[in-house]
C-alpha cells in the first residue's frame, strides 16, 4: 500500500489526480476502523494532515466555511453559537478522543447513513465545496448522498470544505442510543428554523439507506407556524410533524434497534425538537 | 524471586532465565509482510526523538507497543471504542488504534510511560492510586491519559463535567466512582 | 507474575482492616505492569487461530498447503496434530483442543498457524482450506431440553444437568402470582483480551505465561492434551487485564504450547477484540417460569420454579451453574414448600460458562422479579413483603441447608429503605452546560447530562418518570457440591538486610479483586512484620484454586494466615529455650523459617439428585440494592440516577479495595439490566465488538451510597464472607423494578431494551 503525503491542496489534488483509487485520511477514525480490522484494504492512503489550509474555518458573510480538518472538538468549541445544531450533534460524536481527530468531512466521505454530521447539514442546507484538478464543484448536500456509504464525490475529487449557513433561528439535533456517551445513533434528527425564509430544515439520521430530509414535514410545518405572532405551537401541529418525519424513513432491523422503534422514536425527537426550537423562537420575539 | 516489580522488562529476565536461560534482548522488530512501501516517519515520544520505517497501515498503538517497546499503552478494541490506547499527540488525547504511525511525522506524543518525573508520579498517577482508581488496572494507562487532558482541557469543573469529559474510557472493572474521586483529587 | 514489594508500615496501619495501597499500584498507573499481551521473547512466533464460520458441520476436509507455503509460516496444526488427549473441560472433558470432524459452535477453533509476524499467521490461517457440510444446528434450548425429537450435540444428549429441588407438598395459596423471565446472554467483556506466551523448554515441556483466574486447573487440561506430565508444563501468571469468570476455561493455553512445542520457538498468542467475543465462555442465558404462593398477609407458601439455562455447545461449569440456579433459585427467603427444575443443556450457540454470579444472577432476577409481583398483589410496599420473607440465622433454606452464621437481611432492608432519596434531576438547572454547546435558547436547559439520553438531547424533561426499586441477592461464597475446595500458602520469614521479612507465595490469580494487597495484610497482621513480599504466582507452589465464587480472601487468605500461623508456632518452638530471644536474633541463628499450610473450607455435600436436598454451601453472602432511575416513557431510554447498597461482609480487610468491589459488581449488574447482551441468531453472534456489545461508560454509572456491615461468620478467616459477586446479583433486578415502577410495564426480560418500553402498551 502507498501513502501519499501532499504538503500542499494542489498537491494533493495531483495525487488524486493520478491516484483516484487512493483513500483520503484526516482524522482516520472512519478509515482505521476498517484497516484494523483488515475490513478495507485501500490500496493507497492520501495524508491530509499535513496540509494546514484545511484546518481553519472562515464565516463568509452569511455562510460558514469548515474546512474539511476542522475537528468536533473545534466546532464544540468554537461554532456552537454560529451553527449550534451541528455543535450538538459533534458533542455526541464517539467519545472525546474522536472528537479531537474526527471531522465533518470525514463523516461525510464515509457517507455512513449513522454520521451525527449528516442530519444538522441537511437541515441548515449546507453545501459541500469538493475540488479536483479539474476544478471546483460545489454540491448541495441533499444530493450528497447517493446510498448506503456512498457519496457523490467523483473518484478524483477530495471535499475541501463545508459551507454551512450560520444559523439564523433556533436549532436542535437529537439522537438515539442505548447508552448514555460513546454510542453510534440508533437513529436521529435535526431541525433547523428558518425565519427569514419562514421554513423548516429537517435532517434523519440511521433510518435510511442515506440522511435524508423529512421534505413532506418541512413543507406541512412551515405553512402552520405562526411564524409573525410566535403563537405557542399547536401540539397537534406538532405531532402531525413528528408522524411526517417519521413518514420520510425508511429503517430496517438491525443489531442496535428495531425499525418500528426507529419510527417511533423519530417522530417523538421531531415533535420534541420542534418544541424546544419554536419555544425558543417564540421566546425571543418580544426581544 | 523473593523481590522484583512487574515491568515487562524484568519479567523477561526472570521468565527466561527461570525457563529456557536464554538471553533477551528487546529489540526485536518484526518485519512486516508487505516491506515495499515503507515509510519513514520521525517523532518525539516522551522528550525522545524516534525516526521509524513503517509499513502505512500500522497504527501509532502498533507502533508504539511492538516497535518502540511502550507497551503501557493498551489494546482493548481495535476500533476506537474503548478508550485504552489513548495517548496524545501535541498535547491533545487521541486513540493511538485510530492513527496511523505514517501521519505523526514531525509530532510531539506524550505515552502513560512519559508522565512521571523520575521515581516522582504525575498528580493524576498519584490520585489514582490514592482513590483506587482502578482495579485490573487495564484501561488506566488510559483513563489517566484522559484524566491528564481533561485536567488541561478544564472540563472537570463538576462531577458530571467529569463523567463527560472521561466517557471515552470503559472500566469494566467498574471503578467509575473512583475514577470520579481521583480526577478531582488531582484537580485539587 | 505478581512479584511486588511492598512498602514498609507499621503494622497497626497496613494489616487486615486499613485501606492499604494495591502494591501493583505504582507499575500499573505508570504503563509499567507487564499484562500477558506486553510479553516479548527474542525470536518468539504469533499464533493465529482459525475458527469456524458454522455453528454446526462436518469436516470433510482440512487443507493446509496454501498455508504452509506462505513465506513467514512456521507451523500449521490440526486436530491430528495434538499430542496427547484431544479433549479438555473443567467439568467433563467434552470439548476438542481442535474440532475433529465437526464444529459444534460458531468460532470453535479448527487449526492454528505460527508465523514470524501476527498478521502473517492471520492470513495463513485464512488460507487455510475446510470443507464444511453445514448440518442443522440446536438453537433452541427448550427444544435441546425436552423435545427427543433434537438432534443431539453431543452423542450422550443434550441435557447436561437437571436438578431438581423439592419440599414440602402444599402448593395452593390465597395469593399467587407468576411469571415468565428471561435473561440475555452477557458476556465479561474483560479489557485486556485473551493472551499468552509459551516457552518450549530444554527438557521437552514448556514455560506458559498467562493471564488466568487459576493456573493448576490450566495445567491439569494442559498436560495431558500435550502428551506431557504435569511437571514439564509449568505456568506462571501474567498480568491478567479483567476476568469476571471469562478466564477460568482454557483458550489460547493449549494452543500457544502445542505451536511452541512444534516449533522449537516461543510462541505468543493474543486474541483481539472480536476473537476474544468467540475465545471464552458467556453467562448462561435463562428462561424461567416462576409461581409464587403467598397468605394475603404476604407469607410465601410455596415457589414453583422452571430455570432453563443455555449452555451451549460445550459443558463448561454449566453442572455447577446449574446446581447454583437450583439451590439459590427461590432467593434468601423463608418458604416451606418448593419444587424447583433447573436444566442445562448443550445447543449449537456460544458456550458458556462462569460469569460473576454465576447461575444465581439469573435466578435472582427471576425470584426479586416475582417478589415485587408479590408485594403488589398483596398490597405491601417491595421493602415489606421482603422483610416478611427474609432469612436469617437458623432459616432453612430451600436445601434444607439452614442458615449458620448472620444473615441479617431484614436489617439491611430497613437500613436501605431508611437512607435518603437522591433529589429530582429533571428541574435542577445547568450550571455547567458548557457555553459553546448551548442550545440558542434564552432559557435555560437542565444539564442534559443528568437526564435519560445524555448528551445526546432526546429530552428536556418531557415523558422523564422517576421509578425505585429494590433487590435482593444471596450467593454461594467458594466452591459448593461436596468440591474439594482449598488453597496453599507458603510463608517465609527470613532476614534481607539484617532485617526481618515475609515472602508470601500462592499460586492464586490476581485479577485486578486486590487479592496480593489483602495476603500482604494478612501477613503483616499474623507476623507482625512490615516488610512482606508477595512472590510471583505460578504453578511452583500447591493450587490455590480459583480466583472465582468470590472465594480467594477466603480460601487463600486463610490459607496464608493458616502458613503465618505455622510459621508463628515454629519460631516460638525455636525460641522456646530463650525466651529472651528478638526475632532478628531468632533468624540470624536458626536461619529462614518456612512453612507451607493448605486451607479448606467447611466441607459441603452434594445435593440429591431427586430432592436437592443437601448442605451444598459451605458459606452465603447478601447484599441489597435500591435503584432510582428516570426513565423518557415514550422513548425507552433509562438514565440511572443513584445505587444505593447494603452488604455484610463479615469482616471488612481492606475497605477501600471492597468499595471497589461492590461498585464493580453493580455496573456489571447495570449493564445486564439495561443493555449488555451477545445478540445469537441461528447460532451466530451478531454483535461481537464493543461497537455493539454496549458495557456501561462513567456516565451510565451513577454515584453510590454505601454501608457495608460486619457480622461475623464464625466459620471464615477473620469471619470474612466472600464480597465479589453478591452486588452482581442485586443490582440487576432493582434496575429492573425502577423501571418497572417508573413505566408500570411489566418487563420481564433484561436486558430492557428502549423499544420494550417506548413500544409497549401500557399495562
Amino acid at each position: 500500500m502507498d501513502f501519499l503525503r501532499p504538503l500542499t491542496w494542489d498537491e494533493a489534488l495531483a495525487y488524486k489526480a493520478g491516484r483516484p483509487e487512493a483513500t483520503p485520511i484526516q482524522g482516520g477514525t472512519d478509515v482505521m476502523v476498517e484497516i484494523n480490522l483488515d475490513k478495507g484494504r485501500p490500496a493507497a492512503l492520501l495524508d491530509l494532515n499535513p496540509i494546514s489550509e484545511l484546518t481553519g474555518w472562515s464565516a463568509e458573510g452569511r455562510t460558514v466555511r469548515v474546512g474539511a480538518g476542522v475537528t468536533y472538538s473545534r466546532l464544540i468549541g468554537e461554532l456552537g453559537s454560529l451553527l449550534p445544531g451541528l455543535a450538538q450533534a459533534a458533542r455526541t460524536v464517539g467519545s472525546p478522543q474522536i472528537r479531537n481527530r474526527g471531522t465533518v468531512a470525514g463523516n461525510l466521505g464515509a457517507a455512513s447513513p449513522a454520521g451525527d454530521s449528516h442530519p444538522p447539514l441537511l437541515a441548515s442546507g449546507a453545501v459541500v465545496e469538493a475540488e479536483s484538478a479539474r476544478g471546483r464543484r460545489m454540491i448541495p448536500i441533499g444530493e450528497f448522498y447517493t446510498g448506503v456509504k456512498r457519496n457523490a464525490l467523483a473518484p478524483d475529487e477530495l471535499i475541501r470544505a463545508v459551507h454551512v449557513p450560520a444559523a439564523t433561528g433556533p436549532q436542535y439535533f437529537s439522537k438515539i442510543g442505548t447508552r448514555n456517551a460513546m454510542v453510534i445513533a440508533v437513529c436521529s434528527f435535526a431541525i433547523a428554523l428558518h425565519p427569514g425564509e419562514r421554513r423548516i430544515g429537517t435532517g434523519i439520521g440511521s433510518a435510511a439507506p442515506t440522511p435524508r430530509r423529512a421534505v413532506a414535514a418541512e413543507e406541512f410545518l412551515a405553512g402552520e407556524l405562526d411564524w409573525d405572532g410566535r403563537s405557542a405551537l399547536d401540539p397537534g401541529v406538532a405531532r402531525r410533524f413528528g408522524e411526517l418525519v417519521a413518514e420520510a424513513a425508511s429503517p430496517i432491523d438491525d443489531v442496535r434497534g428495531r425499525a418500528d422503534y426507529r419510527l417511533h422514536s423519530l417522530s417523538v425527537m421531531a415533535r420534541r425538537a420542534l418544541g424546544w426550537a419554536w419555544k425558543d423562537y417564540a421566546g425571543r420575539g418580544s426581544a | 524471586m523473593t523481590s522484583g516489580d512487574l515491568s515487562r522488562r524484568r519479567f523477561f529476565a526472570q521468565a527466561a532465565v527461570a525457563s529456557v536461560g536464554m538471553t533477551v534482548p528487546m529489540s526485536v522488530e518484526p518485519g512486516a509482510p508487505e516491506a515495499d512501501g515503507l515509510v519513514e516517519v520521525a517523532f518525539t515520544v516522551n522528550g525522545k526523538g524516534e525516526r521509524l520505517r513503517v509499513d502505512p497501515r500500522i497504527t501509532l498503538l502498533d507502533a508504539l507497543r511492538e516497535r518502540l517497546e511502550l507497551t503501557g499503552t493498551k489494546k482493548g478494541c481495535d476500533r476506537g471504542q474503548c478508550g485504552a490506547c489513548t495517548v496524545h499527540v501535541d498535547g491533545r488525547r487521541v486513540l493511538s488504534c485510530l492513527t496511523l504511525v505514517a501521519t505523526m511525522d514531525g509530532k510531539r506524543l506524550t505515552t502513560i510511560e512519559g508522565l512521571a518525573k523520575g521515581d516522582r508520579l504525575h498528580p493524576v498517577q498519584q490520585a489514582f492510586i490514592d482513590c483506587d482508581g482502578f482495579q485490573c488496572g487495564f484501561c488506566t494507562p488510559g483513563q489517566i491519559m484522559s484524566a491528564v487532558a481533561v485536567l488541561r482541557e478544564g472540563h472537570a469543573k463538576s462531577d458530571e463535567e467529569i463523567r463527560e469529559a472521561m466517557s471515552g474510557n470503559i472500566c469494566r472493572c467498574g471503578a467509575y466512582p473512583n475514577i470520579v474521586e481521583a480526577v478531582k483529587q488531582a484537580r485539587s | 507474575m505478581t512479584s511486588i514489594q511492598t512498602e514498609p508500615r507499621s503494622g497497626s496501619r497496613s494489616g487486615v482492616g486499613a485501606s492499604v495501597p494495591r502494591p501493583d499500584g505504582t507499575l500499573k498507573v505508570t504503563g509499567e505492569f507487564a499484562y500477558s499481551s506486553d510479553l516479548w521473547l527474542d525470536g518468539m512466533l504469533w499464533g493465529a487461530t482459525l475458527r469456524s464460520p458454522h455453528p454446526s458441520a462436518w469436516i470433510r476436509s482440512i487443507d493446509i498447503g496454501p498455508a504452509l507455503a506462505m513465506p513467514g509460516v512456521f507451523a500449521v496444526l490440526t486436530h491430528e496434530d495434538v499430542p496427547g488427549e484431544k479433549f479438555y473441560g473443567l467439568e467433563h472433558r467434552d470439548q476438542p483442543v481442535l474440532a475433529v470432524d465437526q464444529v459444534r459452535y460458531q468460532g470453535e477453533p479448527v487449526a492454528l498457524v505460527a508465523a514470524d509476524h501476527p498478521e502473517t499467521a492471520r492470513r495463513a490461517a485464512a488460507a487455510i482450506i475446510v470443507a464444511y457440510e453445514p448440518r442443522e444446528a440446536v438453537v433452541d434450548p427448550r427444544r435441546a431440553a425436552f423435545d427427543p425429537s433434537c438432534p443431539p450435540v453431543h452423542p450422550h444428549g443434550n441435557l447436561v444437568r437437571h436438578q431438581p429441588v423439592r419440599v414440602g407438598d402444599r402448593f395452593q395459596a390465597e395469593v399467587v402470582v407468576t411469571g415468565e423471565y428471561e435473561v440475555g446472554m452477557q458476556d465479561q467483556a474483560f479489557l485486556g483480551p485473551e493472551s499468552g506466551l509459551a516457552v518450549p523448554a530444554e527438557d521437552g515441556g514448556v514455560d506458559l505465561f498467562i493471564a488466568t483466574q487459576w493456573l493448576h486447573v490450566d495445567q491439569d487440561q494442559v498436560a495431558p492434551c500435550l502428551g506431557l506430565p504435569k511437571e514439564k508444563v509449568r505456568l506462571s501468571l501474567a498480568g491478567v487485564g479483567g476476568a469476571f469468570g471469562a478466564r477460568e476455561d482454557l483458550s489460547m493455553q493449549i494452543h500457544a504450547s502445542m505451536l511452541a512445542l512444534r516449533t522449537g520457538r516461543p510462541v505468543k498468542i493474543v486474541y483481539g477484540r472480536e476473537e476474544s467475543f468467540f475465545g471464552h465462555v458467556h453467562r448462561h442465558p435463562a428462561w424461567m417460569r416462576y409461581e409464587h404462593g403467598a397468605t394475603a398477609d404476604g407469607r410465601l407458601v410455596y415457589v414453583r420454579a422452571e430455570i432453563l439455562l443455555d449452555g451451549g455447545a460445550y459443558c463448561s461449569t454449566s453442572r455447577a451453574v446449574v446446581g447454583n440456579a437450583a439451590s439459590l433459585g427461590v432467593g434468601p427467603y423463608e418458604v416451606d414448600n418448593v419444587r424447583i427444575d433447573a436444566y442445562g443443556v448443550y445447543t449449537n450457540n456460544p458456550p458458556c460458562g462462569a460469569m460473576r454470579g454465576f447461575g444465581a444472577v439469573q435466578a435472582c432476577y427471576a425470584y426479586e422479579s416475582q417478589m415485587d409481583r408479590l408485594a403488589e398483589a398483596c398490597g405491601l410496599s417491595p421493602v415489606e413483603i421482603r422483610i416478611r420473607n427474609a432469612v436469617s440465622q437458623g432459616s432453612r433454606l430451600a436445601t434444607g441447608q439452614v442458615v449458620d452464621s448472620p444473615a441479617p437481611l431484614a436489617g439491611m432492608l430497613r437500613e436501605l429503605a431508611a437512607m435518603p432519596l437522591p433529589g429530582s434531576t429533571v428541574t435542577r438547572r445547568s450550571i455547567t452546560e458548557p457555553s459553546s454547546a448551548k442550545p440558542s435558547s434564552a432559557e435555560p436547559v437542565p444539564d442534559l447530562r443528568s437526564l435519560p439520553g445524555g448528551v445526546s438531547q432526546t429530552t428536556h424533561g418531557e415523558g422523564v418518570r422517576r421509578g425505585v426499586g429494590y433487590g435482593v441477592g444471596i450467593k454461594n461464597i467458594c466452591f459448593s457440591e461436596g468440591f474439594d475446595d482449598y488453597s496453599t500458602a507458603r510463608v517465609r520469614v527470613e532476614l534481607l538486610g539484617g532485617e526481618p521479612h515475609v515472602l508470601v507465595h500462592t499460586a492464586a490469580a490476581e485479577v485486578g479483586q486486590g487479592l496480593i494487597t489483602v495476603k500482604a495484610q494478612i501477613a503483616r497482621t499474623e507476623l507482625g512484620i512490615d516488610k512482606v513480599t508477595v512472590a510471583p504466582a505460578d504453578t511452583s507452589v500447591g493450587s490455590a484454586g480459583s480466583s472465582s465464587a468470590s472465594r480467594q480472601s477466603y480460601v487463600t487468605g486463610g490459607a496464608v494466615k493458616a502458613a503465618c500461623e505455622a510459621v508463628r508456632e515454629r519460631l516460638d518452638s525455636l525460641r522456646a529455650g530463650d525466651p529472651e530471644l528478638g526475632l532478628v536474633e531468632l533468624l540470624e541463628r536458626f536461619g529462614p523459617v518456612e512453612e507451607t499450610r493448605e486451607y479448606r473450607h467447611r466441607p459441603t455435600f452434594p445435593m440429591d439428585p431427586v430432592t436437592g436436598q443437601g448442605d451444598s454451601h459451605t458459606q452465603l453472602a447478601l447484599c441489597v440494592h435500591r435503584a432510582v432511575v428516570d426513565v423518557d416513557v415514550e422513548l425507552g431510554l433509562v438514565k440511572v440516577v443513584e445505587l444505593a447498597a447494603v452488604q455484610d461482609v463479615g469482616r471488612i480487610l481492606n475497605p477501600v479495595a471492597l468499595e471497589g468491589q461492590i461498585h464493580g459488581g453493580t455496573a456489571q449488574g447495570l449493564g445486564l439490566a439495561l443493555m449488555e447482551e451477545i445478540q445469537v441468531r441461528d447460532g451466530r453472534v451478531l454483535n461481537p465488538s464493543f461497537t455493539d456489545y454496549l458495557i456501561p461508560t462513567i456516565l451510565d454509572m451513577p454515584p453510590m451510597r454505601l454501608s457495608i456491615l460486619e457480622n461475623p461468620d464464625p466459620h471464615a478467616p477473620y469471619g470474612l464472607r466472600g464480597a465479589g459477586e453478591p452486588p452482581t446479583l442485586s443490582s440487576t433486578p432493582a434496575v429492573a423494578a425502577a423501571v418497572r415502577a417508573a413505566t408500570g410495564l411489566e418487563l420481564p426480560r433484561v436486558p430492557i431494551r428502549p423499544e420494550d418500553i417506548a413500544l409497549a402498551a401500557p399495562s
